[in-house]
């Protein structure tokens, strides 16, 4: 996996195919926290999807269509900020797997060198630090598989401790997957019932006022699955608990 | 056309008990080894990937170290054998019985003899054969097959072992662990004294000194060697390592993953049949190099593959073996070690495994506690890949196709019109709705959020106008 580096905070904005169709609000929410901070955004209105889908199926010939349309569509230097560890995953390491035997390999590599995951742009990029404003619930965040090797797990747990009366519960297992996996959740789907029925289990064991992910993908899956069991914690991705903090400061109150 | 993928199958049907013996165990030697890595080592990443990088030069440089090692052995005074697949290593192993007039096998635990099946070859062939290591013993007399590369009966709990104990005479039923250790040591004690020969694996060959190194808890590959007069060892060929100062790093990175010890109760460096000022000790000492596709996989883009040292920390950590089990992957090697091996080295081809790739959600834990940093989730994606490629029916099994969605997605005017035009649906989640069986298949246990397609564009505008 490359590491990126940053150049400057003009920024592209990612927003991913799931937020462009599902999750509207967490785009809302990871655009304006990126406002906060003092970004300056442009939202590529080519973007679609980042390819992972058919990449990890394996139809690789697919996925390069739709990785050579992103290096069209986030060609130049900004970074680009994506509020999902799998979609940055995408980016910063398959989308070179795919292309190792393409012409534009070199432009793939360019992209993962500038690709970010929200929380870990904004602390290990930007240094954030603290985070203004009250949350006062109980998280259980969900460690989001694909940020394995980078950063952003622990860059969402600085930020959200840094929220006042945001307390992180515990969770177990932190390091078994939900059982998303893209098309494995149908192609196995046995199993990846069973995962999920582990995750949901695990995030909920200690009471939460609310499940939180880094990753709208995990929670496509087992959130669904919660919907299914009528299990009512609400869910929130982490932007979503950064924007709500930012504006109880506006408001003057706490939530 | 398969509607459903026999892996998954498994996982529905399973005995619950079983799930629940491997799952445990599993879970509990993953965080023994998380335990014992970060008691000892500042960062055991870095040990992790120093090791990767000892085992990747060996398999990058194999001609040269195996022609090292052999000229090493020689001089140990050592037979060197080559075998190009599992039946020629068994045959090997007749042709040096028959030679010595041997008719008694006892036998340490090694996964490449279960690769070859070499206890059922010399059985067919009029020989006794026993497995000393107490999980493989167990194995043997149950007629059944190893669910796992260390821990042979994980699937297994020892009210099932004491009646196995009890059927074949070794005592009256128990459950006490310890009595039943010491039924199977007594048994086996006197199969050890009647052996002509010790058969091992090795858990690393070093070419620069002929020597290898035996790892046990139960000693079982030292009595091997003790009575017998013939000492075979059968080695994959990428078992290798430069020097016998790579055995210090390599040992203290594998017993940690394994079981999380420091060290096991045994460890043997044997590099040679005895010498004259030993008393006791095998008079004949013989090594067979095992290709068996390993070639194959050198060549191939998985090579990688080729680092592990078989600790078995991919197969703990990984969700999905957890709830499977080592049985339902069809092959010797199963697990996230095996989805990547077994269907290279299948004697019967790619096609009949090519489902184990995808028998992996790709969350990386395997990678993550791998001893020698294998990329195994980049070698499963590969393999599908492959296995699209090769259109393996198999790989295809409940995954739908993504023409439509890659056309959709490499053209924005499309793409957008969709979003805002609610089907988008037929395209966003095409990769995993579109197909019928793959749509019940996530409606039977999920809901789907509400579509809401094309609203944050609307809100960007607005947002935007509103600023200027
Ligand atoms: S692939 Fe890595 S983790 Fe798995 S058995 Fe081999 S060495 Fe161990």
């Amino acid at each position: 996996m490359i590491t990126p580096s940053v150049n400057g905070t003009r920024i592209n904005f990612m927003a991913t195919c799931l937020c462009d169709s599902f999750y509207s609000d967490v785009a809302k929410a990871a655009y304006q926290v990126l406002e906060h901070v003092g970004c300056e955004i442009d939202f590529p209105e080519g973007q679609t999807c980042c390819g992972q889908p058919a990449h990890n199926a394996g139809d690789w010939k697919n996925a390069r269509k739709v990785v050579k349309h992103n290096l069209d569509t986030f060609a130049g230097d900004a970074p680009v900020i994506i509020p999902s560890g799998s979609c940055a995953a995408m980016n910063r390491h398959g989308a070179m797997l795919c292309m190792e035997e393409d012409s534009r390999l070199e432009e793939a590599k360019g992209l993962a060198s500038r690709s970010w995951e929200l929380c870990e742009f904004l602390v290990e990029s930007l240094g954030v630090e603290t985070w203004p404003g009250t949350f006062r619930k109980k998280v259980a965040l969900h460690r989001s598989c694909h940020t394995r090797g980078t950063k952003s797990y622990e860059s969402a747990v600085k930020l959200l401790s840094a929220i006042n009366g945001l307390e992180l519960v515990e969770v177990g297992e932190l390091d078994q997957c939900c059982g998303f996996g893209g098309t494995f959740c149908v192609s196995f789907p046995n199993v990846s019932k069973k995962m999920g029925q582990l995750k949901i289990q695990h995030l909920i064991e200690k009471i939460p006022d609310v499940v939180a992910s880094l990753d709208m993908a995990c929670m496509l899956h087992f959130g669904g699955m919660m919907d299914r069991q009528k299990i009512t914690t609400p869910r929130m991705h982490v932007s979503q608990i950064l924007l709500a903090a930012l504006e109880s400061t506006r408001k003057g109150g706490s939530v | 056309m398969k509607l459903q993928q026999d892996i998954d199958i498994f996982a529905e049907e399973i005995d619950p008990e079983v799930r629940e013996s491997v799952y445990g165990t599993s879970k509990l030697k993953i965080s023994k080894r998380a335990d014992i890595l970060s008691k000892d080592f500042e960062d055991a990443n870095v040990v992790r990937k120093m090791a990767g990088l000892v085992k990747q030069h060996t398999i990058e440089n194999l001609p040269k170290y195996l022609a090292q090692a052999e000229e090493s052995f020689t001089r140990n005074g050592v037979v060197v054998h080559w075998a190009a697949d599992g039946e020629e290593a068994n045959q090997i192993v007749l042709d040096i019985m028959k030679k010595r007039n041997a008719r008694k096998v006892v036998k340490s635990k090694s996964m490449v003899t279960e690769e070859t099946h070499l206890v059922p070859f010399l059985e067919k062939n009029g020989m006794e054969a026993v497995e000393t290591d107490l999980g493989e013993y167990i194995v043997q007399i149950d007629g059944d097959t190893p669910s796992h590369i260390v821990t042979p009966i994980i699937h297994k709990n020892r009210r099932q072992v004491g009646r196995s104990f009890e059927r074949e005479g070794l005592g009256p039923y128990s459950e006490d662990p310890e009595t039943l250790t010491n039924m199977a040591r007594v048994h086996l004690r006197q199969k050890y004294l009647d052996a002509d020969v010790g058969i091992t694996g090795a858990n690393f060959v070093v070419a620069e000194s002929g020597r290898i190194a035996i790892v046990t808890n139960e000693g079982n590959a030292r009595f091997s060697m003790a009575a017998t007069k013939t000492h075979i060892a059968m080695v994959g060929i990428e078992k290798l390592v430069p020097r016998d100062e790579d055995l210090g790093l390599m040992l203290s990175i594998l017993s940690r993953s394994s079981t999380g010890q420091r060290i096991t109760v045994y460890t043997q460096f044997i590099s040679g049949p005895k010498v004259e000022a030993q008393e006791e000790g095998p008079e004949e000492m013989h090594v067979i190099f095992l290709d068996n596709g390993r070639s194959d996989v050198l060549a191939s883009d998985c090579r990688e593959i080729l680092r592990c040292i078989r600790c078995g920390a991919c197969l703990n950590t990984c969700p999905v073996y957890r709830q499977t089990s080592g049985h339902a992957y069809r092959a010797v090697y199963p697990g996230p070690v095996g989805s990547v091996l077994s269907p290279l080295i299948n004697r019967h081809g790619f096609a009949p495994l090519a489902d184990l790739p995808k028998a992996s959600s790709l969350c990386g834990a395997c990678q993550e506690v791998c001893p020698v940093n294998i990329p195994i989730p980049d070698l499963l994606v590969r393999l599908r890949n492959k296995g699209k490629t090769e259109e393996a029916e198999r790989a295809s099994i409940n995954t739908p196709g993504f023409g439509v969605w890659a056309m959709a997605a490499s053209s924005p005017s499309i793409w957008k019109s969709g979003l805002t035009m609610g089907n988008a649906l037929n395209w966003v989640p095409k990769a995993l709705l579109s197909v019928e069986p793959s749509a019940r298949s996530w409606q039977k246990t999920r809901d789907l959020p509400e579509f809401k397609g094309g609203d944050f564009r609307a809100w960007l505008k607005e947002r935007k106008r509103g600023k200027q």
